[in-house]
């Protein structure tokens, strides 16, 4: 699988001047950044700042309309499908399939990726135990209530062993316990060398990333690691960071 | 990576609580129910006979129209307004006058001339009831003829229907039956699916990894053709069991149009859904064509008798292909060799709309 890799292994993203527009409006305005490998990087902005745009196109979901960058080693222009062998993708709206039972769905995304039989049912079975849901294996997906939707999301986008996995707002709509286990999972999946490009409203969650950027009016105006950011925006918490930031802010709410 | 996707449609249709009871009871309903009312067969047409002739062939012909099964003698009477004002009251469908002296002339070998009025505010009861009138007027004549002088006989022409000799409706509209079904089964079905999963948000979930959109689709199709397999499979066991009807030629000439039909029509269905981002835009694509398709195919009436222009429109629709197989591979026995352009036009098609379909499906915007 490591045809036409062109770039170095230490960064596992890296975009220069990325940009989509639709029509006249600009999404996202020539973002650069780079994430390294293992790494928990957090995406954030304000609603409409561009964080989905950017991170579609990441994940060759959407051709950008200019600028360039890797994922994985694989070119965003023009290797877009090779990306997604080696991604793991979690919507920020719950996009298994409601009439497949728990064990269905996770057979159905290992099988896409080519992951052995004997090997998902393992791996799946070792997840939902982790996860405390094992009792649900053969329930309809669509009857879980939301907090176990994303787990079970989350659980799907990183049965492959994906290089990186791309969370948008995994925690969007989940009550504080089970948000715990989520970053739970998140550092276990980061300890094993996968790589987090998480998007989130929440700026708690901003402390636990090991680097976070901030997104505002589609341009990358901060990006540094927690500590950095709040020394230089002479603030007490990222929150007062974000605050500072997204008032200049002429999109979202 | 095909056979996970077939099982995850395989599940899906299974567990969905509407889709096998529908490819199961829908062609039992339609063949049992439609074939009954659709039918354009006049009977009962009710004649009133204006004799001011009052002979014996006068005589003959009205003995005729009352013995004839599709003709019910309503009134003679003797002047032509009673019959009208009957006929204007709705009781009289067909008017014949059979004019004074009538016989008398026949025999000068210069008769007079008999008329039929006929009300046609149903043209098809009006028209076709004043031609079994005429028929049977000329049936009588001719044995009159044959009677007097056996030498003339011959003299009228007979009417032969053939390869649907009793000229049932019915046995035009299974092979048409047959074809809407298809299309709705295989044709609507996997455009609605599709978009479903576009709606349900599930298809980002797959665009996001690396299952090609060929192998997506087909996976979904297979599913469908197979669904279209069965229901041609009853409907035909029901045109058998239930109406007596089986096909005059090869079934395997039937099944092989009726794949590559089920073929093309799904292409289009996934076109259908692949340019819409919603069930509604879906839907109203789909029967926007599929009313073209039905009418215009020569489904329910001859393409021959369509104005030019639209004659040449329906080179372009390709149930028409199927149509004219089904009816003449069915109702008249015509082999592959028969068909061979049909089969080379629906082949045609089947290419277009599928590549049609995979052009249309973008994994990335």
């Amino acid at each position: 699988m490591n045809d036409n890799k062109t770039t170095n292994i230490s960064h596992i993203i890296q975009v220069k001047d990325l940009t989509k527009q639709f029509g006249s409006f600009t999404a996202v305005d020539h973002i650069t950044f780079d994430v390294k490998r293992g790494e928990i990087f957090g995406f954030l902005g304000a609603n409409g700042a561009g964080k989905t745009t950017a991170m579609r196109m990441l994940c060759g979901l959407s051709f950008p309309t200019s600028g360039s960058g890797t994922v994985a080693g694989f070119d965003i222009m023009r290797q877009g499908e090779k990306i997604k062998s080696h991604i793991g993708y979690m919507s920020q709206r719950f996009a298994l399939y409601d009439d497949l039972t728990v064990m269905e769905n996770m057979q159905l995304f290992g099988g896409i990726y080519r992951v052995g039989k004997k090997e998902i049912d393992r791996r799946a079975t070792e997840m939902l135990q982790k996860l405390k849901f094992a009792s649900e294996r053969n329930t309809l997906v669509g009857s879980l209530p939301l907090g176990w939707k994303q787990k079970l999301a989350f659980a799907v986008a990183t049965l492959h062993r994906p290089e990186i996995v791309f969370l948008d707002e995994p925690t969007g709509g989940v009550d504080p316990i089970t948000r715990r286990q989520f970053w739970e999972m998140i550092y276990q999946a980061s300890s094993e060398n996968t790589t987090i490009f998480v998007t989130t409203h929440y700026m708690d969650e901003a402390e636990y990333c090991h680097r976070v950027s901030m997104m505002v009016d589609g341009q990358i105006k901060a990006l540094g690691t927690p500590t950095e950011l709040k020394q230089q925006y002479n603030a007490s918490s990222m929150d007062e960071v974000f605050r500072t930031l997204a008032r200049g802010a002429k999109r979202g709410d | 990576m095909l056979k996970v996707l077939i099982k995850k449609e395989i599940l899906q249709f299974r567990r969905n609580s509407f889709l096998p009871k529908l490819v199961v009871v829908f062609p039992i309903m339609i063949m049992l129910v439609l074939p009954w009312v659709t039918t354009m067969d006049v009977r009962h047409v009710n004649v009133s006979v204006v004799d001011s002739d009052h002979s014996q062939i006068s005589n003959r012909i009205i003995d005729k129209i009352n013995a004839s099964e599709y003709l019910t003698l309503h009134s003679v009477t003797s002047t032509f307004d009673l019959s009208m004002s009957e006929l204007d009251k709705g009781n009289v469908d067909v008017i014949l006058e059979i004019p004074q002296d009538y016989e008398k002339t026949m025999l000068t070998g210069h008769p007079k001339r008999l008329s039929i009025s006929a009300n046609s505010v149903n043209s098809n009861k009006g028209s076709i009831g004043a031609q079994y009138l005429a028929q049977t007027i000329s049936h009588t004549l001719a044995e009159q003829r044959s009677m007097t002088s056996p030498e003339k006989r011959g003299d009228f022409f007979t009417i032969q229907n053939r390869y649907n000799p009793t000229l049932e409706y019915r046995n035009f509209m299974i092979p048409a039956l047959l074809i809407i079904l298809m299309i709705i089964i295989t044709g609507f079905l996997p455009a609605l699916n599709l978009v479903s999963e576009k709606e349900a948000g599930t298809i980002e979930q797959i665009n996001v990894t690396p299952v090609s959109r060929f192998s997506f689709t087909l996976a979904k199709l297979i599913v469908y053709w197979a669904a279209g397999l069965v229901v041609i499979t009853i409907a035909l066991l029901v045109a058998w069991i239930v109406y007596g009807l089986s096909a005059v030629g090869s079934l395997a000439v039937i099944y092989a149009g009726a794949f590559l039909f089920i073929i093309t029509i799904s292409g289009f269905g996934i076109i259908a859904s692949n340019i819409s981002s919603t069930m509604q835009q879906a839907i109203f694509f789909m029967f926007f064509f599929v009313m073209v398709f039905m009418l215009m195919s020569g489904l329910l009436t001859p393409i021959e008798s369509m104005p030019e222009w639209a004659q040449y429109i329906t080179y372009a629709l390709p149930p028409r292909y199927f149509v004219s197989i089904m009816r003449s591979v069915f109702l008249k026995g015509a082999t592959f060799y028969d068909m061979r352009y049909n089969f080379l036009a629906l082949t045609i098609f089947t290419i277009v709309m599928n590549i049609g379909a995979a052009i249309t499906y973008k994994k990335r915007s």
